[in-house]
Parts: C-alpha cells; sequence; structure tokens
C-alpha cells in the first residue's frame, strides 16, 4: 500500500518537467517528422505520406556539398575553439594561484556575452571589411599593398566568428573538469619526473575529457545547427545546412525543410553518440 | 638505492613575512627511519616538502650523501614522495601508476612492466594489476602509492602523514608494513606525523618539531623517556609537567606511586579516576591547582581502591623527575 503512494507521489514530482519536455521538446519534434512526408506545391502544403522530400534531398548534390561545408564550419571552428578554450582555462585554473584572481578573469570571459549574438558578429564587419580597420591598418604598416579581399564574406570570417562566438562554451566544461584535478597529482608527477609537457600529456588532459567532451558537444551541435552566423559573415555567399532550412521556411516549404531538419537531427544525434563513445561524461555531472 | 645521509643546513622556510621553518638544522643518518613529529602548522611538512622539491628553499641548504640539493628537480635529487591522499593517477591502472616514472624516463613497454610487476610483487599488490585506484580500498591505495614511490630507487622515501586517511585499525596494520619494509629495503625514511603513538611505534629516531624549530631529536625511547622541554612533555604525552620549588619537571604518569601522605613528595585531592582496562588513570589536585595523574596497573589499584575527594600522597624516584628548560 505504502509502495503504490510513493510509487504516485514520484510520477507527481516527475509530472511537471515531463509535461515541458513533452509540449515543448517532444511534441514540436514530432510535429516535424510528420510534416516531413507531407507535400507541398508553390502556393500549399497538404497532409500526406509520401517520401519525396527525402528522395529529393538526398538525391540532390547541394545537399551533400551543404553537409561537406556544414561538417567543415564545425571540425574547424571545434579544432580553434578547443586549442584556445584549453590555453585559457589552463592558464585560469593553473597559472593564477588565488581564487579572487580566477573569478574575476573568468567573469572577464563572460562580458562578450553581455551583448547579442548578432551584435557580436556584425561588430566584426566594420573590423574586416575591404576598407575595414584590419585592411587599413595592414596597408599602412606596409604588410600588404592591396586590401585583402579574402578577410569578410569568406569562410574565414563565419569561422571566425563561430570561434569568437563559442569558445567560452569550450572555457567552462575545461576550467571545470581542471578545477577538479587534484593539486598533488601534478606534484605526483613532477616527483616522478615528468616534464611540464610531459604531465600536461599524461595527466591533464586524460582527466579533461570530460571537460573537453562537454565543450565539443556543445561547440559541434551550436555551429551545426546555425544558419545566422553563415549568413552574415558570409554575405549569403556560403551555405550551411541551417541556411538549406531558412531558405526553405523563407519559400513555405515547410515540408521540405522539416525533411532536412529531420535528417540534421539524426545526423547531430549521430555524432554525438559517437562522441559519447569516447568518453563517460557522466563523471563530470 | 644505496641509503644516504640527509642533512638539512639551517633550512628555512618564508612565507612572505611568515617563517614556516626557521634555520632548522639536522643531520639524519643513512638507512634509519625518522618521523618529523609536530603539531599541525609546526613546520613539519614544508621541512618535507623542501626536502622532496616540491618546495623553494628561502635559505639554507639540503644534502642528501653530501650532495647539496636544494634547487634539483624533484625526480633527481634520490628523494621520493608518498603524498598524504597518496595521489594515485585516477585514469591509470595500478601498474601503469606504478610504472608512471619509467615512461616518463622513456622506458619501453616490456621492461617498465616487468618493473612495475616486481614493485606490486614487494609490495604484494600483484594481483591488483589492472585495477583503478578507485576500486581499491584505502589501504591498498597506499601500497600502490610505496610502490610507485620505490620504483625510482630512491635514496630516501619522504612520507607525509602516510597513515592519516586510515582508519585506526589499518593505520596500526600499514603501519608495521612500513617498518618491515623499511627494515627490507635499507634506505632512509622521512615520516612526517602528528601522532606521537605512530612516531613512537615506528621511528629510530624522533625529530620533534614546534613553531618552526627543532625541540628536541633523538631515539623514541630518549625523546618519550626525557623530555627536554614543556612541549615535548605535553605533545609526547605520558607526563605530568608539575611546577615544584626546584623549577618545571616532567614525570611519567606510570612513575608515580601513590602513598601514605605523610610520606609523599606531594599530597591531593582525587578528582577522577578513569578505568582503562590495563591500566587506572587517577588524577589528583596537588597544590597550586595542578592536576597530576597517576597511571598505575589496575591489580595495584584495586587492591587498595581510592575514592574521588580523598586525599592521598604522590610519590615518585628522585630518579625520574626530568628538570624542563623553560
Amino acid at each position: 500500500m505504502l509502495r503504490s503512494k510513493d510509487t504516485i507521489l514520484a510520477w507527481i514530482q516527475a509530472a511537471p518537467l515531463a509535461v515541458v519536455l513533452l509540449g515543448f521538446l517532444v511534441a514540436p519534434i514530432i510535429m516535424i517528422v510528420i510534416v516531413s512526408f507531407w507535400g507541398a506545391t508553390e502556393y500549399s502544403i497538404y497532409p500526406d505520406f509520401q517520401f519525396d522530400n527525402y528522395a529529393f534531398l538526398l538525391t540532390s548534390p547541394v545537399t551533400y556539398t551543404v553537409f561537406f561545408n556544414t561538417f567543415k564550419y564545425a571540425l574547424i571552428t571545434w579544432a580553434f575553439t578547443l586549442t584556445i578554450g584549453f590555453t585559457v582555462a589552463y592558464f585560469l585554473a593553473f597559472e593564477l594561484r588565488s581564487l579572487k584572481w580566477q573569478i574575476a578573469l573568468f567573469l572577464i570571459c563572460t562580458i562578450p556575452f553581455w551583448t547579442s549574438n548578432i551584435i557580436r558578429m556584425i561588430s566584426w564587419i566594420p573590423f574586416l571589411g575591404r576598407n575595414g580597420i584590419a585592411n587599413q591598418t595592414l596597408i599602412s604598416w606596409g604588410v600588404i599593398d592591396e586590401p585583402l579581399d579574402w578577410l569578410l564574406f569568406s569562410d574565414f570570417s563565419v569561422i571566425l566568428a563561430f570561434v569568437h562566438l563559442y569558445t567560452l562554451f569550450m572555457v567552462v566544461p575545461i576550467f571545470n573538469s581542471m578545477m577538479r584535478i587534484d593539486r598533488s597529482l601534478i606534484e605526483a608527477a613532477r616527483d616522478s619526473g615528468a616534464t611540464g609537457f610531459q604531465t600536461l600529456w599524461n595527466v591533464i588532459i586524460p582527466l579533461c575529457k570530460p571537460g573537453i567532451m562537454i565543450g565539443t558537444i556543445f561547440v559541434v551541435t551550436l555551429v551545426m545547427g546555425d544558419f545566422i552566423t553563415v549568413r552574415f559573415m558570409s554575405g549569403s555567399q556560403r551555405a550551411n545546412v541551417g541556411r538549406l532550412i531558412s531558405n526553405d521556411i523563407s519559400l513555405l516549404q515547410y515540408p521540405s525543410a522539416s525533411a532536412t531538419a529531420v535528417v540534421l537531427l539524426c545526423t547531430v544525434l549521430l555524432v554525438i553518440a559517437i562522441l559519447l563513445r569516447f568518453v563517460d561524461i557522466r563523471k563530470e555531472l | 638505492m644505496t641509503p644516504a645521509d640527509l642533512e638539512l643546513v639551517s633550512l628555512t622556510k618564508r612565507y612572505g613575512s611568515t617563517v614556516a621553518v626557521d634555520a632548522v638544522n639536522h643531520h639524519f643518518k643513512a638507512g634509519t627511519y625518522a618521523c618529523l613529529l609536530g603539531p599541525s602548522g609546526c613546520g613539519k611538512s614544508s621541512t618535507l616538502r623542501m626536502v622532496a622539491g616540491h618546495e623553494n628553499v628561502s635559505d639554507g641548504a639540503v644534502l642528501l650523501g653530501g650532495r647539496d640539493i636544494s634547487h634539483l628537480s624533484p625526480a633527481r635529487r634520490g628523494t621520493a614522495m608518498m603524498f598524504q591522499n597518496y595521489a594515485l593517477f585516477p585514469h591509470l591502472s595500478v601498474r601503469d601508476n606504478v610504472a608512471f616514472s619509467l615512461k616518463m624516463a622513456g622506458v619501453d613497454k616490456a621492461t617498465r612492466h616487468g618493473r612495475a610487476g616486481e614493485m606490486l610483487e614487494l609490495v604484494d599488490m600483484s594481483a591488483y594489476a589492472n585495477r583503478l585506484p578507485a576500486q581499491l580500498s584505502g589501504g591498498q591505495q597506499q601500497r600502490v602509492a610505496l610502490a610507485r614511490a620505490l620504483i625510482t630507487r630512491p635514496q630516501i622515501l619522504l612520507l607525509d602523514e602516510p597513515l592519516s586517511a586510515l582508519d585506526p585499525f589499518l593505520r596500526v596494520r600499514m603501519r608495521a608494513e612500513l617498518k618491515k619494509l623499511q627494515r627490507e629495503l635499507g634506505i632512509s625514511f622521512l615520516h612526517v606525523t602528528h601522532g606521537q603513538d605512530e612516531a613512537l611505534a615506528l621511528a629510530d629516531e624522533i625529530v620533534v618539531m614546534n613553531d618552526a624549530r627543532i625541540e628536541q631529536a633523538g631515539s623514541a625511547r630518549e625523546v618519550f623517556n626525557a623530555p627536554r622541554t614543556e612541549f615535548v612533555a605535553r605533545f609526547m604525552g605520558g607526563h605530568n609537567v608539575i611546577a615544584l620549588p626546584e623549577g618545571h619537571v616532567a614525570l611519567r604518569t606510570d612513575a608515580m606511586q601513590l602513598i601514605d601522605p605523610a610520606q609523599a613528595k606531594v599530597e591531593g585531592v582525587v578528582t577522577a579516576i578513569e578505568y582503562q582496562g590495563t591500566h587506572v588513570a587517577l588524577t589528583a589536585r596537588v597544590a597550586g591547582d595542578q592536576d597530576v595523574t597517576a597511571l598505575m596497573p589496575d591489580a595495584a589499584f584495586f587492591a587498595a581502591p581510592q575514592d574521588i575527594g580523598q586525599t592521598v600522597g604522590l610519590y615518585w624516584d628522585p630518579g625520574a623527575a626530568h628538570k624542563l628548560k623553560t
């Protein structure tokens, strides 16, 4: 009797979150999956169960180019955010001795987040443009004679913006992992004759793996799902999957957009599943 | 693993304006089990960490086998350290933990696993070579930490409160193992502890530290039996410190005898009686509001039992009283 009462209580306790997740996560995804099988004309969409959207998507060479581009952005952004994020986290966690400075500098890292993503992106444009600050400075230094064209509206500017936007998502989980490393382990490594680099490679990096993995999941999912950064920073000259979807939506091709979204979702989930096979992040939660 | 003498030459550690270790001089003989004993904050850990090379020497020098090692890196000193919480690498198996220093030195896998196997054999942990540290008990982790420290063939092993993380039963067992291992290996052990029972049980030589200085050094028996200062007498326990007209003296509680007040050196009123199994501890208040404890075999006590509030006389052999420096 008591047991069934406990069970009911447990259900009640779990219910609010379950309702929220059902209403705002599961239901929309189901809706997207359903719509992805619908049909569309130039001016209307109609309920149906057909594979045309997927067939078109998976046979179009554009899809593969765009998916390749998306992976390219994700991979390059991941490499840069990891390198920069790890270095910053290392500095915060190991080079600074006092907690006061650690907290102060950590907060400084978050200052860019006081403005919106879009503003942070757009502020690059006057800097990188043909007559922007970067080109003018380089010309006045005599480094270059002609303005560099690839600074803005290129893969370079897209990746620069991604790295700028998302490095902090690497810093935070890696810093968290590093702060959990017992300092006597570093001394023990030194005592065993490890050089600074050997300690980094054999002790610190392995112990930071869960943090690196969490940061990786953040960055990869954010970059793969992005469309606005690519649009602004490439001046609409580059495409990724997000832009494919947003274009379809602006043309009211919801079924096609849904099909692309489903394929993207599956791809991202697959990537995360592969990542999670390498590292157990539950230790960190 | 040739044992070597360890010498501290006016070794000093300053943190800003505070002096943690104040010009300490001491000579540890090769192949001895030495304990640095003292309350927390007395500078014993800083001393050990300076010997190990994990703390910079502010002044003075550390000599090992006549060689000045004060400014060498920890690994090149011929010392090895066992950390208080063992500091085993949580992501490496027991075998890889033990072989870590060999890996760092670039020894090939077969050789280092062979050596690690020998070390695990030595500490009787061969069966656990493939486990992770988290899968071991405290005592087992300690043995792995020992094996990891010893694989570098140090001339002296430095132990930082190695037994404090263990429960009391295990502590007694592990200290017997430490002692046995030291005798078998013949190298010097320098063991930092705040437990005087641990120091007495283990040490060939006890160095008592207080307030950044060495209070007294000597064999365990000497330090316990003839404390030179009030601090040592109180810290080692088992002593009464009594202010007598001729000055402060230390008297072992088991050297106190109860006799007829008429013939006593001092007399007092019994304030507490504590039964301790093999012994009975009787506390009496004597002149000058001083508490004096007499420890007697339980048979002797119950042959002539006392009660709280009774007046008793206390007597001791003149040779049992040790004058204390003030």
